[in-house]
């Protein structure tokens, strides 16, 4: 009977861990490092952006040197949203989230600033080096808009199974570590460059 | 000696289809508690991806889709890249970004491993169209040459009013760019990549089984060999490579197994995405 009362064992501890990661024990563990992944892809196309844009800034120095305010205003906002130091424990704390979120929204809006400069130089509207950084700009923004819809998401379904019952019972015995994670306050839609009209 | 075997497994197998079944009326519940969950905010109206060339804005006869769409299929049978034209009449509250990125993962373009998939979005009402990139040919298919195939080859004939022609140049120009020669072999070189990567993960897995084969099989000797050894003393020796009873439980659990997981599997026939994704890649313009 050694053989069946092992096999019995077996199949019993096979049952029971079905059974309870059916019960979303592992949702926890799951969830959270989806949204970590989420936030990883955040930060890498926030990193692309700050990558495009000293060839940015020089290319338009070649054409339009006297908007020296505009290029200035934004090698600073890069600087600064360089300067925020961004590790693991940033998204559980709200306000280093904000500063990160912040710096990355002040550089937004001075891209856009810049961009708008652009329109009143037509050699550099129509220099193929400008055209083909200015089209990169606009699919890493983009990029941006789809990482943080994918980060609030995930955010959302972390956070909703941590403050849920079962979810939150099981945080508290197995994973106490467990933090609600901060989620971007401003739609994508705000980030966009501002419109001219005249 | 097999009836003697055979005579207590009748039985505990019986136990172990009770167990099974309750086990998978469990999951059968976990699995719709699971899909109860809340999703994405609500998606806009899709169309249904019903072909290669989804015209919902009517856009086009019924020769040039057929010519457009037959040129995506000789180049996906090329490529395997899943290019797909779709026309739709309205935007909804999303802007042309938006909704081509959740159109596209909604459609789930390119195969799944290489998320291979680009996406031709047209909306004639608010006179805006994209190409949006699955993450695989973001390297050959770059935002800059996206928005050079907009501003040279879709809008300057949408303009005129030619959807057909302007829509025809575009799919030319993609498919031009994604066999193209320094692209092309640019992009064989990561798809090459991704296929060992895929080959690796196979013999992963097939050492994998292997061990667990091996315990399982060491497991089960040692059981039997024990078994067997009081029982050699006793009678006049056994055959230690017999083994009549896990032969009969394999069957049983190997068939509950093949229920549990076919249950999932979905799907028809016809034209369906891979289960490719897009992170936003491409570039968008307006005529």
């Amino acid at each position: 009977m050694l053989f069946f009362a092992r096999a019995r064992a077996v199949l019993l501890a096979a049952g029971l861990g079905l059974l309870v990661s059916a019960c979303g024990i592992n949702n926890v563990p799951t969830y959270e490092e989806k949204a970590k992944a989420a936030w990883s892809e955040v930060q890498n196309q926030y990193q692309r952006r700050s990558d495009l844009i000293p060839n940015l800034v020089e290319t338009v120095k070649g054409y339009a040197a006297q908007e020296r305010e505009v290029l200035t205003q934004v090698t600073e906002a890069r600087a600064r949203a360089s300067q925020v130091k961004v590790d693991a424990s940033t998204v559980t704390d709200p306000t280093r989230f904000k500063e990160f979120q912040d710096a990355q929204n002040s550089l937004t809006g001075a891209l856009g600033r810049l961009l708008v400069t652009v329109e009143r130089y037509p050699d550099l509207k129509s220099n193929q080096n400008f055209l083909a950084l200015q089209s990169q700009l606009e699919g890493t923004e983009n990029r941006i808009a789809v990482a943080r819809r994918d980060y609030i998401e995930a955010v959302r379904i972390f956070n909703t199974e941590l403050r849920t019952i079962p979810g939150r019972w099981i945080a508290a015995v197995l994973y106490p570590s467990a933090r609600p994670m901060e989620t971007f306050t401003a739609p994508p839609d705000s980030q966009r460059p501002p419109q001219v009209k005249f | 000696m097999p009836m003697r075997i055979a005579g207590p497994v009748i039985p505990r197998s019986a136990a172990f289809e009770r167990l099974f079944a309750a086990l998978r009326l469990f999951a059968a519940f976990a699995f719709l508690a699971a899909a109860a969950v809340p999703a994405l905010p609500a998606d806009p109206a899709f169309p249904p991806l019903t072909g290669r060339v989804v015209d919902a804005a009517s856009l086009l006869a019924d020769e040039a889709r057929a010519r457009i769409a037959a040129k995506l299929e000789a180049h996906e049978g090329k490529t395997s890249d899943q290019i797909v034209v779709a026309t739709v009449p309205g935007l909804g509250d999303l802007s042309v970004e938006e909704y081509a990125n959740r159109l596209f993962r909604r459609w789930a373009l390119g195969a799944k491993d290489k998320n291979n998939g680009v996406l031709l979005l047209v909306a004639p009402r608010e006179r805006k169209v994209r190409i949006e990139v699955g993450y695989g040919l973001e390297g050959a298919l770059t935002d800059a040459l996206s928005k050079v195939i907009i501003t040279t080859a879709i809008a300057p004939r949408f303009k005129q009013g030619d959807f057909a022609g302007g829509i025809e140049a575009g799919v030319d120009a993609i498919a031009a760019i994604l066999t193209g020669d320094a692209e092309e072999w640019q992009r064989r070189a990561t798809v090459r990549t991704e296929e060992s990567g895929g080959l690796a993960d196979i013999l992963v897995l097939a050492a994998l089984i292997f061990v667990l084969a091996i315990i399982v099989v060491v497991m089960l000797r040692t059981t039997w060999s024990g078994r067997r050894a009081v029982r050699y003393h006793r009678t006049r020796g056994g055959h230690w490579i017999a083994l009549p009873g896990p032969t009969d439980r394999g069957g049983s659990s190997g068939g509950w197994l093949g229920g549990g997981w076919s249950a999932g599997s979905s799907g028809g026939g016809g034209f369906s995405g891979g289960g490719g994704s897009s992170g936003g890649g491409g570039a968008s313009g307006d005529w």
